[in-house]
């Protein structure tokens, strides 16, 4: 058993030694908190009014927000469903993807899934740091992302909010973000605990079980 | 006689149901000194069940086409399907978990020389399941049709391109197309659900029986059969059912809060099971920043990138999977156990498993960066001097294994419960 143990330690060695490769140095920690739903409420207001008028969610029906995030159904279609579709609709934008092409340069993505395929840190940062750079089309380039295509569209809300309450709302934006990419989440971790914990009480059972068996084994 | 014996006795008249319940479970004899390193057997039983079983109910709602593939995970299975999220992180939590286990289990048989004399064939079936596995899982990988799956397939599918002359047509005949697309898609998802998984369930029948006709090894490496009672049994042996059943009952519960652990709180594995860039659909014409294969490739990757000609990298990349298959033949020493062998296997069985570990950790990096943090080398030489030690390990295993002392190997075996 020691042995296995120095083998064990030994072989994680190499493990331990790796060193964090070296990110942006304006990637920051995004405050998100999942179970903060008048946050993700907030967030999916966000969402509809600024980003998907040129972004699409595709891969999100505005059903599943409505229930995941107890936003009542009339109030969704009143409020957050701009399109004029169902509410088993998905989160398409109205902006044609050729035209958007030709005025940013490239499409705008889909941002179902961008907090998976960016993490939520990037998403964050990348949102509270465009700056002024004249030298753009735009006249605003981000730190982050490096010569991006996207305006700041953000800009009025960031001026007339100060920096404080824009932070708040770029959290609550982030945090949505994150739900959309994995709505399942939640579910998947409550049923989680419980799935193990069946696991531990089935570990005693076949525990006991075991040592009834070997018990007269020499 | 009982309603249920009277059924048994027809079918034992017209199927071996009892005899091979007893050849292989209740009479089977196994060595009762099995430790830790004994569970992984079983548990890559258990992680194939899993596999093949998510499997089928993924390709219930799974759309094999260039257009629709992305989709139908993303939407049809993590999305509008009740419970597909779980078929989908079972089965992927499960392709990581399977190479875990199997890897393992391969390094239980390198500690205990379970390859040897008789057990050869056990070792080249089990060999043969660890390529086929191999081929299943980048196949399944390619499945999801995001970035890395592209890209990664990409990579992997340009290798057969360095052989001289005929190398571009085989790659062309392997995609069956230019690039990469919808057919190479369509063709793929027939071999890894189809064709594979066969080869695989087949592989393992083989193992088994091969195994079941000489018996397990033991972590003393001595034969159980050589010291029988006066009925003929193993008097180190105990029958595999009940005794094992209920053991491997609670390997396999501990093996479950692990995996479920990882499946419902940690299903992108820290983006090595689920790679961050396959978030985002395959696109031909956008290359990611960094191509890595998925992790359990990644050993035998680091192999191909430290040899700098394409051709021989190729070559090394394919011997470095090959010769393990000739193992059994590599070993000299008189004793199977690491126990009783010298200090230089035991020595050299712990710097191959850091080397392999190692190659794993420069298969995933820029092979440019400074390796773990230190300024005076790269992944890159790091990878060059991890695969030198990895073929040294094979190469000169007949010289030390035939000349070291080794210690006295015990009539009885030791250290059971």
């Amino acid at each position: 058993m020691k042995k296995l143990i120095v083998l064990l330690v030994a072989m994680s060695l190499p493990m331990l030694a790796q060193a964090s490769s070296g990110d942006n140095e304006y990637i920051v920690t995004a405050p998100i908190n999942m179970d903060d739903k008048a946050s993700l409420q907030k967030g999916a207001q966000i969402f509809v009014n600024n980003c998907q008028g040129c972004h699409s969610a595709k891969f999100m029906r505005y059903e599943r927000v409505s229930d995941d995030l107890e936003i009542p159904a009339d109030i969704m279609m009143e409020n957050l469903v701009f399109t004029g579709g169902k509410i088993g609709d998905v989160m398409a934008t109205a902006i044609p993807q050729d035209l958007a092409k030709k005025w940013f340069g490239t499409a705008p993505p889909d941002l179902s899934l961008q907090a998976r395929v960016r993490g939520a840190d990037w998403v964050y940062s990348y949102l509270t740091s465009f700056y002024v750079d004249e030298s753009r089309p735009w006249g605003v380039n981000n730190h982050v992302f490096k010569d991006v295509g996207m305006p700041h569209v953000l800009q009025t809300m960031q001026d007339s909010m100060g920096e404080k309450e824009f932070e708040t709302n770029m959290a609550d934006l982030t945090n949505y973000m994150v739900y959309m990419a994995e709505p399942i989440r939640a579910t998947r971790e409550s049923l989680g605990y419980k799935v193990i914990a069946f696991l531990f009480v089935l570990l005693f059972f076949v525990y006991m079980l075991n040592r009834e068996y070997w018990k007269d084994v020499h | 006689m009982s309603m249920f014996q009277n059924m048994m006795t027809w079918v034992d008249d017209r199927f071996p149901a009892t005899k091979m319940f007893e050849d292989h479970m209740s009479k089977y004899y196994a060595p009762k000194n099995f430790n830790f390193w004994y569970f992984f057997g079983v548990l890559s039983m258990v992680v194939l069940v899993n596999q093949l079983l998510t499997g089928v109910w993924l390709t219930m709602m799974y759309n094999p086409s260039g257009e629709g593939a992305f989709a139908s995970v993303e939407m049809n299975i993590m999305r509008d399907v009740d419970f597909g999220w779980l078929l989908r992180y079972m089965h992927s939590t499960g392709a990581s978990a399977f190479f875990v286990v199997v890897y393992l289990h391969m390094f239980r048989a390198l500690l205990y020389g379970s390859y040897r004399q008789p057990r050869e064939l056990v070792w080249v079936f089990g060999m043969l399941i660890f390529f086929v596995l191999m081929a299943e899982a980048f196949m399944g990988y390619l499945l999801p049709w995001g970035q890395m799956s592209y890209w990664g397939a990409q990579v992997i599918i340009s290798l057969p391109g360095a052989i001289p002359y005929v190398g571009d047509a085989l790659m062309e005949w392997i995609r069956g197309d230019y690039l990469i697309s919808g057919i190479t898609l369509n063709r793929f998802f027939a071999l890894h659900v189809v064709a594979f998984p066969i080869i695989l369930l087949a592989l393992v029948v083989l193992h088994i029986i091969a195994l079941h006709e000489v018996g397990s090894n033991n972590p003393d490496g001595i034969d159980i059969k050589a010291k029988k009672d006066e009925n003929g049994k193993p008097l180190d042996g105990i029958p595999f059912h009940p005794y094992y059943t209920v053991h491997d009952l609670v390997g396999i519960v501990v093996f479950l809060i692990v995996f479920c652990i990882v499946l419902f709180f940690f299903p992108e594995g820290g983006g090595y099971f689920l790679e961050k860039p396959n978030f985002e659909p395959a696109n031909p014409l956008k290359t990611p920043d960094h191509i890595a294969p998925v992790w359990y490739f990644t050993p035998f990757y680091a192999v191909l990138r430290a040899i700098p000609d394409k051709l021989m990298g190729v070559i090394g990349f394919g011997a470095s999977v090959a010769i393990l298959f000739v193992l059994p033949w590599l070993d000299r020493s008189p004793v199977k156990s690491i126990r009783y062998k010298g200090f230089f296997s035991k020595f050299a069985l712990a710097v191959f498993a850091v080397t392999f570990i190692i190659l794993g950790i420069c298969g995933v990096k820029n092979p440019g960066d400074h390796a773990f943090g230190l300024p005076f080398i790269t992944y890159s030489t790091v990878g060059e001097i991890a695969t030198v030690l990895y073929f040294a390990f094979f190469i000169g295993m007949p010289f030390w294994t035939s000349r070291e002392a080794t210690k006295p190997v015990p009539e009885r075996v030791t250290g059971s419960h």
